[in-house]
Protein backbone atom coordinates (compact mmCIF):
# COMPACT_ATOMS: atom_id res chain seq x y z
CA UNK A 1 0.00 0.00 0.00
CA UNK A 2 1.02 3.72 -1.28
CA UNK A 3 2.01 5.61 2.22
CA UNK A 4 -0.21 8.68 0.18
CA UNK A 5 -3.16 6.57 0.36
CA UNK A 6 -5.15 7.83 3.31
CA UNK A 7 -8.12 5.85 5.11
CA UNK A 8 -11.32 6.92 4.34
CA UNK A 9 -14.76 5.50 6.49
CA UNK A 10 -17.47 4.71 4.47
CA UNK A 11 -21.06 4.84 5.15
CA UNK A 12 -23.67 3.62 2.78
CA UNK A 13 -27.21 4.31 2.71
CA UNK A 14 -29.43 0.89 2.07
CA UNK A 15 -32.74 2.19 0.60
CA UNK A 16 -34.28 5.85 0.13
CA UNK A 17 -35.11 7.00 3.96
CA UNK A 18 -33.25 4.80 5.40
CA UNK A 19 -30.14 6.46 7.23
CA UNK A 20 -26.72 5.79 6.09
CA UNK A 21 -24.49 3.45 8.20
CA UNK A 22 -21.14 2.75 8.89
CA UNK A 23 -19.96 0.04 7.18
CA UNK A 24 -16.23 -0.42 7.04
CA UNK A 25 -12.64 1.66 5.85
CA UNK A 26 -10.76 1.31 2.78
CA UNK A 27 -7.73 3.39 1.50
CA UNK A 28 -7.87 5.85 -1.19
CA UNK A 29 -5.29 8.38 -2.82
CA UNK A 30 -8.21 11.39 -2.89
CA UNK A 31 -11.73 11.46 -2.20
CA UNK A 32 -13.21 10.98 -5.38
CA UNK A 33 -11.38 7.65 -5.33
CA UNK A 34 -12.39 6.97 -1.95
CA UNK A 35 -15.84 7.01 -3.52
CA UNK A 36 -15.33 4.95 -6.55
CA UNK A 37 -13.35 2.50 -4.01
CA UNK A 38 -16.26 2.10 -1.73
CA UNK A 39 -18.71 1.44 -4.73
CA UNK A 40 -16.16 -1.47 -6.01
CA UNK A 41 -15.70 -2.63 -2.59
CA UNK A 42 -18.89 -2.24 -0.39
CA UNK A 43 -22.30 -1.88 -3.03
CA UNK A 44 -21.26 -4.92 -5.91
CA UNK A 45 -24.27 -6.86 -4.10
CA UNK A 46 -26.78 -3.57 -4.51
CA UNK A 47 -25.81 -3.16 -1.03
CA UNK A 48 -26.81 0.41 -1.18
CA UNK A 49 -28.19 3.43 -3.12
CA UNK A 50 -26.21 5.94 -1.56
CA UNK A 51 -22.40 6.44 -0.68
CA UNK A 52 -20.09 8.82 1.75
CA UNK A 53 -17.08 8.71 2.16
CA UNK A 54 -15.53 10.89 5.20
CA UNK A 55 -11.15 10.80 5.76
CA UNK A 56 -10.78 8.68 8.70
CA UNK A 57 -8.44 10.95 9.87
CA UNK A 58 -11.44 13.66 10.36
CA UNK A 59 -13.07 11.53 12.88
CA UNK A 60 -13.26 13.06 16.79
CA UNK A 61 -13.45 9.39 18.40
CA UNK A 62 -13.61 9.74 22.10
CA UNK A 63 -11.37 8.00 24.37
CA UNK A 64 -11.74 4.64 25.36
CA UNK A 65 -10.01 5.70 28.93
CA UNK A 66 -12.76 8.41 29.01
CA UNK A 67 -15.60 5.47 28.78
CA UNK A 68 -16.36 5.23 32.40
CA UNK A 69 -16.66 8.60 32.73
CA UNK A 70 -18.79 9.01 29.57
CA UNK A 71 -21.18 6.50 29.76
CA UNK A 72 -21.04 4.85 32.81
CA UNK A 73 -23.78 7.87 34.84
CA UNK A 74 -26.70 6.72 32.69
CA UNK A 75 -26.46 2.76 34.00
CA UNK A 76 -28.40 3.97 36.24
CA UNK A 77 -31.28 5.63 35.47
CA UNK A 78 -33.45 3.21 33.31
CA UNK A 79 -36.22 5.53 33.85
CA UNK A 80 -34.33 7.64 30.65
CA UNK A 81 -36.14 4.52 28.41
CA UNK A 82 -39.57 5.30 28.04
CA UNK A 83 -40.55 1.54 29.55
CA UNK A 84 -43.11 2.97 32.25
CA UNK A 85 -45.64 3.93 30.28
CA UNK A 86 -48.92 1.68 29.52
CA UNK A 87 -49.46 1.48 26.07
CA UNK A 88 -53.18 1.57 25.15
CA UNK A 89 -54.61 -0.98 23.60
CA UNK A 90 -55.75 0.65 21.03
CA UNK A 91 -51.92 1.77 19.32
CA UNK A 92 -50.93 -1.09 17.24
CA UNK A 93 -47.13 -1.72 16.19
CA UNK A 94 -45.26 0.57 18.38
CA UNK B 1 -36.70 14.94 -47.90
CA UNK B 2 -40.24 13.35 -47.82
CA UNK B 3 -40.19 9.91 -46.15
CA UNK B 4 -41.28 8.35 -49.81
CA UNK B 5 -38.48 9.37 -51.65
CA UNK B 6 -35.85 8.46 -49.45
CA UNK B 7 -33.90 5.75 -51.23
CA UNK B 8 -34.90 2.14 -49.54
CA UNK B 9 -32.48 0.84 -47.55
CA UNK B 10 -31.18 -2.11 -48.52
CA UNK B 11 -31.24 -5.17 -45.64
CA UNK B 12 -27.55 -5.99 -44.03
CA UNK B 13 -26.71 -9.66 -45.08
CA UNK B 14 -26.34 -12.27 -42.45
CA UNK B 15 -22.82 -12.08 -43.23
CA UNK B 16 -22.64 -8.43 -42.31
CA UNK B 17 -24.36 -8.56 -39.22
CA UNK B 18 -22.53 -11.81 -37.35
CA UNK B 19 -19.18 -10.00 -38.21
CA UNK B 20 -19.82 -6.34 -36.94
CA UNK B 21 -21.65 -8.15 -33.62
CA UNK B 22 -18.48 -9.87 -33.33
CA UNK B 23 -16.68 -7.13 -33.72
CA UNK B 24 -18.40 -6.15 -30.32
CA UNK B 25 -18.39 -8.63 -28.58
CA UNK B 26 -15.06 -9.77 -29.35
CA UNK B 27 -13.53 -6.52 -27.76
CA UNK B 28 -15.39 -7.16 -25.07
CA UNK B 29 -13.94 -10.14 -24.12
CA UNK B 30 -10.70 -9.89 -24.88
CA UNK B 31 -10.72 -6.85 -22.14
CA UNK B 32 -12.27 -8.80 -19.90
CA UNK B 33 -9.71 -11.68 -20.52
CA UNK B 34 -7.14 -8.99 -19.79
CA UNK B 35 -8.36 -7.47 -16.79
CA UNK B 36 -9.73 -10.39 -15.57
CA UNK B 37 -5.85 -11.58 -15.37
CA UNK B 38 -5.03 -8.93 -13.33
CA UNK B 39 -7.36 -10.25 -10.14
CA UNK B 40 -4.80 -10.73 -7.16
CA UNK B 41 -1.77 -8.41 -9.12
CA UNK B 42 -3.45 -5.20 -8.49
CA UNK B 43 -1.93 -2.16 -6.67
CA UNK B 44 -4.17 -2.13 -3.87
CA UNK B 45 -7.06 -4.50 -3.05
CA UNK B 46 -9.43 -1.54 -3.63
CA UNK B 47 -8.00 -1.31 -7.35
CA UNK B 48 -7.93 -4.85 -7.95
CA UNK B 49 -11.56 -5.28 -6.97
CA UNK B 50 -12.49 -2.18 -9.16
CA UNK B 51 -9.87 -3.76 -12.25
CA UNK B 52 -12.44 -7.57 -11.58
CA UNK B 53 -15.83 -5.46 -11.36
CA UNK B 54 -15.14 -4.30 -14.90
CA UNK B 55 -13.91 -7.53 -15.94
CA UNK B 56 -16.77 -9.08 -15.16
CA UNK B 57 -19.19 -6.16 -16.52
CA UNK B 58 -17.03 -6.28 -20.09
CA UNK B 59 -17.92 -10.58 -19.61
CA UNK B 60 -21.41 -9.39 -19.23
CA UNK B 61 -21.54 -7.70 -22.25
CA UNK B 62 -19.53 -10.04 -24.64
CA UNK B 63 -22.00 -13.07 -23.27
CA UNK B 64 -24.83 -10.97 -24.67
CA UNK B 65 -23.14 -9.65 -27.78
CA UNK B 66 -21.83 -13.26 -28.90
CA UNK B 67 -24.91 -15.04 -27.88
CA UNK B 68 -26.93 -12.51 -30.49
CA UNK B 69 -24.06 -13.17 -33.14
CA UNK B 70 -24.41 -16.90 -32.82
CA UNK B 71 -28.62 -16.44 -33.42
CA UNK B 72 -27.20 -14.20 -36.40
CA UNK B 73 -25.49 -16.80 -37.67
CA UNK B 74 -27.88 -19.43 -37.59
CA UNK B 75 -25.83 -22.57 -37.00
CA UNK B 76 -26.05 -23.35 -33.81
CA UNK B 77 -23.05 -22.25 -31.91
CA UNK B 78 -23.73 -20.93 -28.68
CA UNK B 79 -21.49 -17.61 -27.05
CA UNK B 80 -19.10 -20.59 -25.27
CA UNK B 81 -18.76 -21.51 -28.75
CA UNK B 82 -17.67 -18.61 -30.28
CA UNK B 83 -15.82 -17.42 -26.77
CA UNK B 84 -14.07 -20.91 -26.60
CA UNK B 85 -13.59 -22.63 -30.51
CA UNK B 86 -12.14 -20.14 -32.60
CA UNK B 87 -8.81 -19.38 -33.33
CA UNK B 88 -7.32 -15.99 -33.47
CA UNK B 89 -7.77 -15.49 -36.97
CA UNK B 90 -11.19 -15.58 -36.73
CA UNK B 91 -11.04 -13.42 -33.58
CA UNK B 92 -12.88 -9.59 -34.54
CA UNK B 93 -11.50 -7.48 -32.21
CA UNK B 94 -9.87 -4.24 -31.56
CA UNK B 95 -6.29 -5.40 -31.80
CA UNK B 96 -6.11 -2.58 -28.91
CA UNK B 97 -7.75 -4.46 -26.48
CA UNK B 98 -5.32 -7.38 -26.77
CA UNK B 99 -2.35 -5.24 -25.99
CA UNK B 100 -0.77 -7.09 -22.74
CA UNK B 101 -1.60 -4.95 -19.47
CA UNK B 102 1.63 -3.44 -19.11
CA UNK B 103 2.52 -2.21 -15.79
CA UNK B 104 -0.20 0.15 -14.19
CA UNK B 105 -0.29 3.21 -16.71
CA UNK B 106 -0.48 0.72 -19.60
CA UNK B 107 -3.38 -0.66 -18.73
CA UNK B 108 -5.20 2.23 -17.90
CA UNK B 109 -4.43 3.74 -20.93
CA UNK B 110 -5.45 0.85 -23.10
CA UNK B 111 -8.73 0.99 -20.94
CA UNK B 112 -9.17 4.54 -21.20
CA UNK B 113 -8.82 4.86 -24.90
CA UNK B 114 -10.98 1.61 -25.30
CA UNK B 115 -13.90 2.98 -22.90
CA UNK B 116 -14.36 6.05 -24.43
CA UNK B 117 -14.71 4.33 -27.79
CA UNK B 118 -16.73 2.01 -26.07
CA UNK B 119 -19.00 4.63 -24.41
CA UNK B 120 -19.75 6.66 -27.84
CA UNK B 121 -20.12 3.81 -30.07
CA UNK B 122 -23.13 2.20 -27.60
CA UNK B 123 -24.39 5.58 -27.22
CA UNK B 124 -25.21 5.33 -30.47
CA UNK B 125 -26.28 2.14 -30.62
CA UNK B 126 -28.97 2.46 -28.49
CA UNK B 127 -30.94 3.72 -31.51
CA UNK B 128 -29.52 1.11 -34.17
CA UNK B 129 -32.42 -0.36 -36.06
CA UNK B 130 -31.57 -3.79 -34.44
CA UNK B 131 -33.50 -4.16 -31.73
CA UNK B 132 -31.76 -6.76 -29.80
CA UNK B 133 -28.59 -4.69 -30.47
CA UNK B 134 -30.06 -1.63 -28.95
CA UNK B 135 -30.96 -3.04 -25.92
CA UNK B 136 -27.80 -4.84 -25.13
CA UNK B 137 -26.25 -1.55 -25.72
CA UNK B 138 -28.53 0.49 -23.79
CA UNK B 139 -28.07 -1.87 -20.60
CA UNK B 140 -24.11 -1.70 -21.08
CA UNK B 141 -23.88 1.89 -21.69
CA UNK B 142 -24.69 2.28 -17.51
CA UNK B 143 -21.64 0.12 -16.92
CA UNK B 144 -19.61 1.87 -19.36
CA UNK B 145 -20.46 5.71 -18.18
CA UNK B 146 -18.74 4.15 -15.23
CA UNK B 147 -15.47 2.47 -16.82
CA UNK B 148 -14.87 5.78 -18.28
CA UNK B 149 -15.49 7.62 -15.10
CA UNK B 150 -12.91 5.25 -13.56
CA UNK B 151 -10.18 4.92 -15.99
CA UNK B 152 -10.05 8.28 -16.88
CA UNK B 153 -9.99 9.85 -13.30
CA UNK B 154 -7.03 7.40 -13.34
CA UNK B 155 -5.48 8.76 -16.38
CA UNK B 156 -5.49 12.08 -14.90
CA UNK B 157 -4.22 11.11 -11.55
CA UNK B 158 -1.32 9.49 -13.33
CA UNK B 159 -0.63 11.91 -15.84
CA UNK B 160 -0.86 14.82 -13.16
CA UNK B 161 0.71 12.94 -10.70
CA UNK B 162 4.34 12.69 -9.96
CA UNK B 163 7.44 12.61 -12.24
CA UNK B 164 7.62 8.50 -12.81
CA UNK B 165 3.56 8.27 -13.13
CA UNK B 166 3.68 11.19 -16.12
CA UNK B 167 6.82 9.16 -17.83
CA UNK B 168 5.36 5.82 -17.72
CA UNK B 169 1.65 7.17 -18.83
CA UNK B 170 3.22 9.18 -21.46
CA UNK B 171 5.37 5.97 -22.79
CA UNK B 172 1.90 3.67 -22.55
CA UNK B 173 0.40 6.51 -24.64
CA UNK B 174 2.78 6.56 -27.20
CA UNK B 175 2.67 2.78 -27.01
CA UNK B 176 -0.57 1.98 -27.49
CA UNK B 177 -1.92 5.58 -29.27
CA UNK B 178 -1.29 3.74 -32.79
CA UNK B 179 -4.24 1.29 -32.22
CA UNK B 180 -6.63 3.97 -32.31
CA UNK B 181 -6.71 4.31 -35.56
CA UNK B 182 -8.73 1.21 -36.08
CA UNK B 183 -11.19 2.31 -33.62
CA UNK B 184 -12.18 5.30 -35.55
CA UNK B 185 -11.90 4.48 -39.01
CA UNK B 186 -14.68 2.53 -40.88
CA UNK B 187 -13.91 0.06 -43.25
CA UNK B 188 -16.60 -1.14 -45.48
CA UNK B 189 -18.51 -3.43 -43.13
CA UNK B 190 -18.91 -0.35 -40.93
CA UNK B 191 -20.03 1.57 -43.56
CA UNK B 192 -22.33 -0.65 -45.00
CA UNK B 193 -24.00 -1.08 -41.35
CA UNK B 194 -24.04 2.94 -40.90
CA UNK B 195 -26.04 2.92 -43.84
CA UNK B 196 -28.50 0.40 -43.18
CA UNK B 197 -29.24 1.68 -39.99
CA UNK B 198 -27.76 -0.79 -37.30
CA UNK B 199 -23.99 0.71 -36.87
CA UNK B 200 -23.35 4.29 -35.86
CA UNK B 201 -22.50 7.03 -38.34
CA UNK B 202 -18.13 6.13 -38.23
CA UNK B 203 -17.71 10.50 -38.65
CA UNK B 204 -19.59 10.61 -35.42
CA UNK B 205 -18.04 8.36 -33.11
CA UNK B 206 -14.48 9.69 -34.18
CA UNK B 207 -15.40 13.20 -33.63
CA UNK B 208 -17.27 12.38 -30.03
CA UNK B 209 -13.95 10.06 -29.39
CA UNK B 210 -11.80 12.67 -30.22
CA UNK B 211 -13.79 15.63 -28.32
CA UNK B 212 -13.88 13.50 -24.86
CA UNK B 213 -10.34 12.08 -25.37
CA UNK B 214 -8.57 15.06 -25.41
CA UNK B 215 -10.33 16.48 -22.71
CA UNK B 216 -9.34 13.84 -20.56
CA UNK B 217 -5.64 14.22 -22.07
CA UNK B 218 -5.77 17.75 -21.43
CA UNK B 219 -7.01 17.67 -17.51
CA UNK B 220 -4.23 15.10 -17.06
CA UNK B 221 -1.74 17.11 -18.79
CA UNK B 222 -0.52 14.75 -21.42
CA UNK B 223 0.68 15.44 -24.80
CA UNK B 224 -1.76 13.93 -27.97
CA UNK B 225 0.50 11.79 -29.82
CA UNK B 226 1.07 11.92 -33.18
CA UNK B 227 -0.59 10.14 -36.01
CA UNK B 228 0.61 7.33 -36.44
CA UNK B 229 0.30 4.61 -39.85
CA UNK B 230 -1.66 1.43 -38.32
CA UNK B 231 -0.82 -1.81 -40.24
CA UNK B 232 -2.88 -4.06 -38.04
CA UNK B 233 -6.70 -4.37 -38.89
CA UNK B 234 -7.87 -6.50 -35.43
CA UNK B 235 -11.37 -6.38 -36.61
CA UNK B 236 -10.53 -7.85 -39.72
CA UNK B 237 -9.55 -10.91 -38.22
CA UNK B 238 -5.14 -9.32 -38.76
CA UNK B 239 -3.78 -9.47 -34.97
CA UNK B 240 -0.48 -8.50 -32.90
CA UNK B 241 1.30 -11.87 -31.60
CA UNK B 242 -0.37 -11.11 -28.47
CA UNK B 243 -4.07 -12.62 -29.45
CA UNK B 244 -2.68 -16.24 -29.82
CA UNK B 245 -0.85 -16.33 -26.21
CA UNK B 246 -4.32 -15.03 -24.76
CA UNK B 247 -6.39 -17.52 -26.26
CA UNK B 248 -4.21 -20.15 -25.63
CA UNK B 249 -4.54 -19.71 -21.87
CA UNK B 250 -8.32 -18.76 -22.40
CA UNK B 251 -9.48 -21.58 -24.06
CA UNK B 252 -7.19 -24.13 -22.63
CA UNK B 253 -9.77 -25.62 -20.42
CA UNK B 254 -12.61 -26.06 -22.74
CA UNK B 255 -10.72 -27.37 -25.53
CA UNK B 256 -8.74 -29.99 -23.45
CA UNK B 257 -11.96 -31.19 -21.79
CA UNK B 258 -14.55 -30.63 -24.18
CA UNK B 259 -17.83 -30.44 -22.93
CA UNK B 260 -16.87 -30.03 -19.59
CA UNK B 261 -19.13 -27.90 -17.17
CA UNK B 262 -19.14 -27.00 -13.58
Amino acid sequence: MNEDWMLYEVFIRARSGLEHKHVGSLHAADARMALEHARDTYTRRQEGVSIWVVRSSEILASDPAEADALFEPARDKVYRHPTFYAIPEEVKNL
Amino acid sequence: MSPAAEPARAPASVEDRFEYVLRLGDTSLIAAQRLGALLGHGPALEEDLALGNIALDLLGQARLLLALAGRIEGRGRDEDALAFLRDAGQFRNMALAEQPDGDFAETIVRQCLLDAWRLETYESLAGSQDRELADIAEKALKECRYHWRFSAGWLVRLGDGTAESHARTCAALEKLWRFTDELLSADALDARMAVCGIGPAPALIRERWETRVSAALAEAKLERPAHRHYPWHGKRGVHTEHLGHLLAEMQFLPRAYPGVSW
